[in-house]
């Protein structure tokens, strides 16, 4: 075991200390570092988990001793789960309605439409909506909801701005933001996939 | 060398206390209210303006820290640049300014002589006039100024006023604190420390002269509590923002410094205090330092109007500020970094 003393160090110096001396252990082992501040236990432990190695603290006093077990067998990190974005991946929503024919039958796809969306294994990079597809993010839409779960998920959501003027709506849709043409066509020139219901 | 072991603390806006611990002190201090004063404790803003006549309303602000780097002058001017930076986040003009001096007795007193001058020619080159100050014997040197500045009070830019929708640029890139945990690490190199100084001396004054010509509804400048921070102060806790890493512009080598751990105290506490408001959407652990990185002299954060976002960024860019497009202001109360 290597003891490090990084008592009155400001950090990164604590790091770098420890780092220094887990390079001397040249392989498994335990360093052992001393810090004044819990700031430096908690960029430690940044540290550890980043590099994979085993970590743990404890205070006596005004001290804290962070012991790093190189060379363990980590276990894989819970949080890690698959994302659920699939980036690259734009779905383009250019009227309230789905397909052509009867005005009704067309909203009622297309809320079932994007209810599906929102509710699949992979969600979209984002959605873009425009010209009367504006009308889906406005204030009153039936996909609220649906659009809004998305947005907390990490979809991003861009509604046409000129739209949004074109047909009187608020100026600040309830969800996602606002976007202008160049950002349309650079989202949309970008995307790997492009989904036009 | 004497200077040597005093230079060696955390120094520049990372010496700040804990913006979280910072709004629990000031959230106790009873608010005084007057019709006068445009811009007091409230929102947390850059600096106080009070209008004393019809068309004209005063700032006042003060800034002052430890060195962060070695040279005295370089020192001053950063110091300067520092403190004059809150009265261009507010739209104003600084006309007078004040030293504030702490310096051991004990040290060169030429030392102190650079460091002086350093900030004079800053406030210099600003268009205002150094009139004075005070000076205290202590342990570690800490410098800085008090500034006072004009403004139309109908044109003060709040920092938090911006719109969902608006489009959020920086005028400086990040990475300063990086770099000089880096440099006390013995890490940076002397291009990268060249970098960062000259980002720190620079004043926001040319970048405030572009935005003024444009619809710009809010403006901050990114100091110690990082880009992220600052942002957070900005929506205020009632609108959200989208942030885009990839469009952030960073000093050289930046990301790859924080991925091997040169990070400093004061970004974890950044990151303490941005706390649930800000969503990671994707793990990269570096890019997380960059953006709690306490910055020193950093650069305006301004909330633009989208039609007039792509104008100021070309215009910034003509001008020579490694400017980014941010992100945007969006609804939701948390910002989202992709």
């Amino acid at each position: 075991m290597i003891k490090v003393n990084a008592v009155g160090d400001q950090c990164p110096i604590p790091i770098v200390k420890t780092k220094e001396a887990i390079k001397q252990l040249g392989g498994s082992g335990v360093v052992e570092t001393s810090v004044d501040n819990e700031i430096a236990v908690e960029n430690l432990r940044k540290f550890a988990a980043h590099s994979g190695y085993g970590f743990e603290s404890t205070q006596d006093g005004a001290v804290y001793t962070v012991t790093m077990t190189v060379g363990e067998a980590q276990e894989e990190c819970a949080q890690c789960a698959p994302d659920c974005i699939e980036y690259g991946t734009v779905v383009v929503i250019s009227s309230s309605e789905m397909g052509q024919g009867d005005e009704k039958l067309g909203k009622a796809l297309m809320k079932g439409f994007i209810y599906a969306i929102s509710k699949a294994d992979s969600l979209p990079e984002t959605v873009l909506f425009y010209n009367g597809g504006a009308f889906l993010t406005a204030e009153g839409s039936d996909s609220l909801e649906d659009i809004r779960a998305m947005a907390e998920e990490g979809v991003e959501i861009l509604t046409c701005g000129t739209c949004i003027n074109h047909y009187g709506l608020s100026a600040e849709p309830p969800v996602g933001s606002v976007t202008n043409m160049y950002t349309i066509a650079e989202k949309m020139t970008g995307a790997k996939k492009l989904i036009r219901p | 060398m004497a200077q040597d072991i005093i230079f060696c603390k955390t120094g520049g806006c990372g010496a700040k206390l804990g913006a979280g611990m910072l709004s629990r002190i000031l959230g106790m201090l009873p608010q005084q209210e007057d019709e006068k004063l445009l811009v007091g404790f409230k929102g947390h803003d850059d600096a106080a303006v009070y209008k004393i006549s019809e068309d004209t309303a005063i700032v006042s602000t003060l800034d002052f820290f430890p060195p962060m780097v070695e040279d005295p002058y370089t020192f001053g001017q950063i110091a300067a640049a520092n403190a004059l930076s809150d009265i261009y986040a507010m739209g104003g003009k600084p006309i007078t300014a004040l030293n504030i001096v702490c310096f051991p007795e004990s040290m060169d007193m030429n030392i102190l002589g650079r460091i002086l001058q350093g900030g004079c020619d800053k406030v210099n080159e600003a268009g205002a006039l150094l009139c004075g100050g005070h000076s205290i014997s202590d342990s570690d040197i800490k410098y800085g100024l008090s500034v006072t500045g004009t403004i139309d009070p109908e044109r003060v830019l709040r920092n938090n006023t911006c719109r969902p929708g608006d489009r959020l640029i920086l005028s400086k890139p990040l990475g300063v604190g990086i770099i000089n945990a880096a440099a006390r690490a013995g890490a940076a190199s002397k291009e990268q420390l060249d970098a960062a100084v000259e980002q720190m001396t620079k004043l926001n004054k040319y970048a405030a002269q572009i935005l003024e010509g444009f619809e710009v509804h809010a403006c901050t400048d990114v100091t110690g509590f990082g880009l992220l921070g600052h942002l957070k102060e900005m929506l205020g806790g009632e609108i959200g923002a989208e942030v885009e890493f990839k469009n952030i512009q960073t000093l050289p080598g930046v990301y790859e410094l924080a991925a091997d751990f040169m990070i400093t105290g004061a970004g974890q506490k950044n990151r303490h205090f941005a706390g649930e408001t800000v969503e990671f959407l994707t793990d990269d652990y570096a890019a997380e330092e960059v953006l709690f990185d306490p910055q020193t002299s950093g650069g305006l954060l301004a909330a633009a109007a989208p039609q007039d976002a792509d104008r100021i960024i070309s215009e910034l860019k003509a001008q020579g500020h490694i400017c980014s497009l941010v992100g945007t202001v969006t609804g939701g109360n948390r910002i989202r970094v992709r």
